[in-house]
């Protein structure tokens, strides 16, 4: 078994056709291609289905509670910088729920990949609307369908000065891998939003939709310029796909933490001196 | 009651009363007893705080209601301690700051004082404080030198002239003091050991630090903030990462994530915060990752009264989270527990994978005190983390009963945890008999970490007929209660871990005749936990709910009622 990778047997809970499992692979195959090894790698999720991925990728997870995979990861990369920590879940888990750990982790720029599966609907609770869903979407709650405007999570990075903002299809395979690939590799908060298909709850946005809606920047676009990225994603005729905003050289949250400025020790390898805290006690 | 001297000085925020507390304690202590508590009011500027400082021959550790000298800071100083003024209390301020009607009624002494005025010629009046220090070091005639190096060390950074100046207004304020006597005539002690002045703030930051935490991650909320913003001071010379969380259930998901990446985290937090935190105390249950909470209670439902105190979220902290997991909930009482409980508490959280509560409140954690001289010791700062070989297992059945923790990148091993039920190696399963497993190696710690039981504390004598119980902040008034009676039937069990309790405990209530619980709640929360867990009936309830600790002479007329 190459690494990464998970007994063919792993009794996967995903319907088929799901777009999950593309995104599966892509994952999988772009930790290959990185030359990681698995046990620096650590997966911070919440709960539903997208959020299921650490089961079926060999590395170390914390599967967390709905909502809450970024605050687990951040602190993980911030206690031991040394490992390469990827939160991933769903649009309802991570816009949704996770709402307000998404606004604040995209300010402190930790260096994490974050990978939220977009399919603009809730699958695992069973069909209901997700922040993501689009206006006048039926669903069996939203009976007369949604009237709340859709979130934009890639506009709302922008605006908090996210670093990295890309957008995949679970469709394209390797556009897929690449983007993930620079995700990983990127230095700071590394946001990829990835379309793909609910088979069983989205009969709206299926495969072809997103195919049909979605295009990919080209070789001339520049995606250091943030007005013309925040151009791309506020245009929702149709949906710009790849490598939408990259900027280098800001400083991550573990760079300008005090602790990392000078030695960059992992604090769990670091010793307290019980005569030091004896200091604190003397009169 | 010890026979001591009641001072309260009365003003608003912004007037630097925490500065005069601060001073006088650390002066008065040379030669004293000491024990200070503060009424603060919640808001920035203005309101009416007090400031009670009481000096006396023998320990005291707990608030008295009555007033012997007393402060007027303003012209609104006096109207919420009417009741508390009695025949002799002697008032100092502007003639404009008191009511001579309660003066009359109450048969006190008044007399003028313009710390304005003396300010003004002692440079300005931003010295007010300072004068008012020297002024109360005059009439109790404190050594004056060692109030000097006092003020040197509290402004050495701010240069020579700011030294002068204090000192210059510090001297005037002395020189007047001295026209004053006491009205309560204290000696001072002989050969008193020096003793460490600090609030339970700082003791749950100091004994946290010597826990190994390196990691704090939480949102303000009063009175739980205190402890944030002393590890945050002490970061730097401690290697302690903080950081303030977007929210207190983002705060509590960093920590289990910290713990999870082989650091030693903590929260603090109050009862409103914590409340937004019990998914997450679940979320450690089933994942056997550990955390310390320190909970600092004030008087709820809802907002309640941000910056007073009450004993009301126990049942809170013993049942928060979904699900059934075991936990530990220390409630230390003195300075000298809640350093050694939050030392204890990182611990036992490592340990036994569960997570930790430090259960405070504001009285404890804003009341100054002395603390005897203590040394800790590095056997608290143990890790028992383990290096994973290929194959690692986090959640592997052992025969002791607890799965060795690995952490990510330490070892050949991968670290699987998750929130779902899951199989030994951390995969998620539907399968019953491996939940039933898995529920049974959680729970099973339960009665594990009772071998580390903190036990209670019997003050006062063997042979009792009547027994007092108290938890947390109540130590301070019930000790000296029991301490200074003149009964010679009457003990106090002071019980430090309130969850889970040890079944030993039952020996205390052995041939008892009466049990009487004192609780700064309305319902008797740990009296209902001792009837659930050890079947101890409970005779009397002596409780209190106004947002005030209990006063030393309350608790002397309270329990004189059912003690008979």
């Amino acid at each position: 078994m190459k690494k990464f990778e998970v007994d063919s047997k792993t009794d996967i809970a995903w319907c088929p056709g799901c777009g999950n499992y593309n995104i599966r692979t892509a994952l999988i195959s772009a930790l290959q291609e990185l030359d990681i090894e698995p046990t620096n790698v650590v997966f911070s999720s919440g709960i539903g289905q997208a959020a299921k991925m650490p089961q079926y990728i060999d590395a170390n997870y914390f599967n967390g509670l709905h909502g809450r995979g970024l605050p687990v990861a951040i602190a993980i990369k911030a206690s031991n910088p040394s490992l390469t920590v990827i939160a991933e879940g769903g649009d309802g888990d991570m816009y949704g729920e996770g709402g307000n750990h998404f606004i604040h982790n995209i300010r402190r720029n930790v260096d994490i990949a974050h990978i939220v599966h977009n399919n603009m609907v809730y699958g695992l609770t069973k069909g209901q609307a997700s922040p993501t869903s689009q206006k006048t979407f039926v669903t069996p709650v939203q009976i007369n369908g949604v009237i709340n405007e859709p979130f934009n999570p890639l506009a709302v990075a922008l605006s908090l000065g996210a670093t990295f903002v890309g957008r995949a299809f679970s469709g394209d395979l390797e556009q897929t891998k690449d983007i993930i690939k620079k995700a990983i590799k990127h230095k700071g908060y590394a946001l990829v939003d990835i379309f793909h298909p609910c088979v069983t709850f989205n009969k709206r946005n299926t495969f072809m939709w997103y195919k049909n809606n979605s295009y990919y920047v080209d070789d001339t676009y520049d995606p250091t310029n943030l007005n013309m990225a925040m151009d791309k994603v506020l245009n929702t005729d149709k949906y710009a796909l790849g490598v939408l905003y990259q900027v280098e050289g800001r400083p991550t949250f573990e760079e300008q933490l005090y602790l990392y400025r000078e030695d960059n020790t992992p604090i769990i390898y670091r010793n307290r001196a019980i005569d030091k805290v004896n200091q604190l006690l003397a009169i | 009651m010890t026979n001591s001297l009641t001072i309260v000085l009365s003003g608003e925020a912004g007037q630097g009363l925490q500065t005069i507390e601060e001073l006088l304690m650390e002066a008065l202590a040379k030669d004293y007893y000491v024990f200070s508590t503060k009424d603060v009011m919640s808001r920035v500027r203005g309101g009416n705080n007090t400031v009670e400082i009481r000096i006396a021959e023998e320990p005291v550790y707990a608030f008295r209601h009555t007033i012997d000298l007393l402060f007027l800071l303003n012209n609104h100083s006096l109207y919420r301690l009417v009741e508390r003024v009695k025949e002799g209390t002697v008032i100092y301020g502007e003639p404009a700051f008191v009511d001579m009607e309660v003066v009359e009624q109450k048969k006190c002494q008044f007399n003028s004082l313009n710390i304005m005025a003396l300010a003004k010629e002692a440079g300005s009046q931003l010295l007010a404080n300072i004068v008012l220090f020297g002024f109360i070091s005059g009439m109790l005639k404190v050594n004056r030198n060692s109030c000097h190096a006092q003020i040197e060390r509290r402004f050495s950074r701010r240069g020579e002239e700011v030294i002068l100046n204090n000192k210059t207004a510090f001297d005037l304020g002395y020189e007047n003091g001295l026209n004053y006597l006491s009205p309560v005539e204290i000696k001072p002690a002989e050969d008193k050991i020096p003793s460490k002045i600090l609030d339970g703030t700082t003791a749950i930051g100091i004994g946290s630090i010597g826990g190994g935490c390196n990691f704090i991650a939480s949102y303000p909320m009063s009175p739980g903030t205190g402890v944030l913003v002393y590890l945050a001071k002490q970061s730097k010379n401690f290697e302690i990462l903080v950081e303030q969380a977007e929210d207190e259930i983002a705060a509590l998901n960093m920590v289990l994530g910290a713990w999870y990446a082989g650091a030693r985290g903590m929260v603090t937090t109050s009862g409103g915060g914590f409340a937004l935190m019990e998914e997450a105390v679940s979320l450690s249950g089933i994942t056997e990752t550990p955390c310390v909470i320190h909970v600092a209670q004030r008087p709820g439902p809802g907002t309640g009264l941000p910056t007073r105190t009450e004993q009301g979220d126990l049942n809170l902290v013993v049942y928060a989270g979904h699900g059934e997991f075991p936990r530990i909930v220390f409630a230390p009482g003195n300075l000298e527990d809640a350093v050694r409980l939050s030392q204890k508490a990182f611990y036992l959280a490592d340990k036994y994978q569960v997570p930790v509560f430090i259960l405070s409140d504001q009285h404890l954690l804003e009341s100054l005190g002395e603390m005897p001289p203590i040394q800790l010791e590095d056997h608290y700062l143990e890790k028992f983390i383990s290096k994973t070989e290929e194959n690692y297992k986090r959640y592997i059945l052992t025969e002791d009963g607890i799965s060795p923790r690995g952490i990510p990148g330490f070892g050949a091993g991968l670290v699987k945890v998750d929130s779902d039920e899951h199989d030994e190696s951390g995969q998620i399963t539907e399968d019953y008999n491996v939940r039933i497993k898995m529920n049974d190696k959680r729970l099973n710690k339960g009665q594990m970490l009772l071998d580390d039981y903190e036990s209670a504390e019997l003050i006062g004598s063997k042979e009792y007929k009547h027994l007092i119980v108290g938890w947390g902040s109540t130590y301070g008034v019930l000790k000296e209660y029991v301490q200074t009676t003149e009964r010679n039937d009457v003990s106090f069990l002071y019980v430090k871990q309130v969850h889970p309790l040890h079944p030993s405990l039952k020996r205390f209530f052995e041939r008892v005749e009466n049990v009487i619980v004192v609780e700064n709640n309305a319902t008797g929360q740990f009296a209902n936990l001792l009837k659930l867990d050890l079947d101890v009936k409970v005779n009397h309830k002596v409780l209190k709910y106004s947002g005030e600790p209990f006063s030393i002479e309350e608790v002397e007329q309270r329990l004189e009622e059912v003690i008979s």
